[in-house]
């Protein structure tokens, strides 16, 4: 471990710690910060209601929209001569997002990214290419400093020209890689095309993925085809950037609780739910003086679990992201993440899994949904009555886990777009 | 086996149902120098499959999944017909009494007269049985 004193602090004293951290941060905001004040205020709250850890649900919540609103920095808690760094998320809705960084942000930022590649079994002698983009994007740096602080070699490759990566993976023995899980399978295509065997041509054992939705049919599918292990990433660009990973178990995210404080609500009513059930990820950074975030309503869905886990570490876990709140689509009234679409098609071996995209549209008043998914070159037979009878297949496998029908149309491999970002897999033409 | 070499490499290529995909694939042989010799379109709902006997099958096979495409062999023959009226009742009824089954079949008309292709759930049987009826089959090397 990293830090054992907090990874493995008993419950209840991390429970304290967090409930010291949490007074602070709502003393400090509701007498600096103008927009916390007035926040507070409206919900009728004072710092003084805040007796308990549990007293955190009378706080408000607080919105990416508020982060628009205040474009680009007229939140912030730092002035422009303490920050050290600027961060920009991608403008997908509407204004781009800006996220300062004080330097003890980024130190907890490279802590919490420490512990996590620990715990993900890295450490001195391994060399980690980082192929998330540098720049703007939190990825690239986030993970470049943490394996740094780890003693591991880094090669800052970014983004891009696959060949060379996969050529300097095998001259510099690579053992770690961090990038999106779909780049993992189209750098896991290119190596294969080149004529290059990832588990036998070179060093590589790890990889830490992230910054879009996965699954663990999709884990599966790379530990098999690549000969190494894969971790789930997470983190967000308001949180910092990714900053947890799953532990050498693979079962959930540790959310440090000296750093973040996660609780799981009901979407539609904003009350908590208990651990084991569904709902949106809502998250307290108790350590973060640029950009403070109590209850940020980061839009992710997934659950919790409390227990200790087998690894010794007592922070509570999230699972794997479900989806995104905001990117569940409703077809035909029936709710739709594109993560069961493409868990759904992992499990269907004559087509590939990772590839695939939905289009929704409407045909007069009725919702469609199309799903476009590159059937596997062994799977391709002559005969018609084949191809319809995977297609007849995957049909029926969707209509059994989505609830509701979709039509399927069946692609060549390699035509349907890869990303090395975020992966849009969804593109609703419905006009309402 | 004196059947093997009536048994012909047909490719087959998977081809979404959009403008400009034969285009596509028709444009890649003919940079490869590559001659069309026959060829079929199957569709369903949605998507394709062109089967065609060309000239240099080894060669269309690379250069079509160099490009992407998703390319089998089938393996085919080549029934020579007579071009008049009958012509085709006198190779399927050889087949019909043999209780081969045709999964597929084309044809087309040339200089040297008319050629029908066929797919047939069991080849050699099939290539045996014509040859007995007194039929005539073309060689593979004329399509490799």
């Amino acid at each position: 471990m990293w830090d054992p004193r907090i990874e493995e602090m008993p419950p209840e004293d991390l429970k304290r710690l967090q409930y010291r951290q949490l007074k602070m941060l709502v003393y400090r905001l509701y007498s600096f910060s103008a927009f916390y004040h007035e926040r507070m205020r409206e919900a009728g709250v004072h710092p003084d209601d805040v007796k308990s850890l549990a007293d955190i649900a009378k706080l408000p919540f607080m919105y990416k929209s508020d982060l628009r609103d205040n474009y680009p920095d007229r939140i912030f808690t730092a002035s422009q001569d303490e920050l050290v760094r600027y961060h920009v998320s991608s403008g997908t809705t509407g204004k781009p997002t800006v996220v300062g960084y004080t330097a003890n942000d980024l130190e907890a930022w490279t802590v919490s990214v420490a512990r996590s590649l620990t715990a993900c079994g890295l450490g001195e002698g391994d060399v980690m290419q980082v192929s998330y983009g540098y720049g703007l994007f939190t990825g690239g740096l986030g993970l470049h400093y943490g394996a740094e602080r780890i003693g591991a070699t880094v090669l800052p490759i970014g983004t891009g020209n696959t060949e060379r990566q996969i050529e300097l993976m095998q001259d510099l023995h690579v053992t770690a890689i961090a990038c999106t899980p779909s780049y993992l399978v189209h750098l896991g295509e290119t190596a294969e095309k080149m004529g290059v065997s990832i588990k036998n041509d070179t060093n590589l054992r790890v990889g830490v993925l992230g910054a879009e939705p996965w699954s663990e049919r999709m884990r599966t599918q790379l530990q098999d085809s690549l000969g190494i292990r894969v971790f789930d990433i997470y983190g967000t660009s308001e949180l910092s950037g990714p900053m947890f990973t799953e532990c050498t178990e693979q079962h959930g995210i540790h959310i440090w609780g000296d750093i973040a404080y996660p609780e799981i609500i009901d979407p539609e009513t904003g009350e908590q739910l208990p651990p084991g059930e569904k709902g949106e990820l809502v998250m307290t950074v108790l350590k973060k003086e640029a950009l403070p975030m109590i209850r940020y309503r980061v839009g992710d869905v997934t659950m919790l679990d409390d227990t200790v886990c087998a690894c010794g570490r007592t922070s509570p876990r999230i699972m794997r992201i479900q989806g995104r709140v905001d990117d569940m689509l409703i077809v035909r009234g029936i709710n739709v993440f594109p993560s069961q679409v493409e868990h759904t098609l992992m499990g269907i071996p004559e087509v590939l899994g990772s590839a695939f995209q939905i289009e929704v549209d409407r045909r007069g008043a009725l919702d469609s949904m199309l799903v476009r998914v590159e059937m596997s070159r062994d799977a391709f037979s002559d005969k018609i009555t084949d191809l319809m009878k995977v297609k007849a297949k995957v049909t029926h496998d969707l209509r059994n886990s989505l609830n509701v029908a979709a039509d399927v149309e069946l692609v060549a491999p390699g035509t349907l777009p890869r990303f090395e970002g975020k992966a849009k897999r969804v593109i609703d033409r419905r006009v309402y | 086996m004196a059947e093997k070499k009536y048994i012909i490499k047909q490719i087959s290529i998977f081809s979404e149902n959009k403008p400009g995909r034969l285009a596509a694939i028709a444009h890649a042989l003919e940079e490869a120098g590559i001659n069309i010799l026959a060829f079929s379109i199957a569709e369903a709902n949605g998507f394709g499959v062109v089967r065609a006997l060309v000239n240099k099958p080894d060669a269309a096979y690379e250069t079509l999944t160099k490009l992407g495409f998703m390319v089998s062999f089938t393996d085919v023959i080549a029934v020579a017909m007579r071009d008049e009226p009958g012509g085709l009742f006198d190779i399927a009824r050889i087949l019909g009494e043999a209780g081969i089954n045709i999964e597929y079949s084309y044809a087309y008309s040339g200089k040297e007269g008319a050629v029908l292709i066929l797919r047939v759930d069991k080849v050699e049987e099939g290539i045996r049985k014509v040859l007995e009826a007194g039929g005539k089959l073309l060689g593979a090397e004329l399509f490799a």
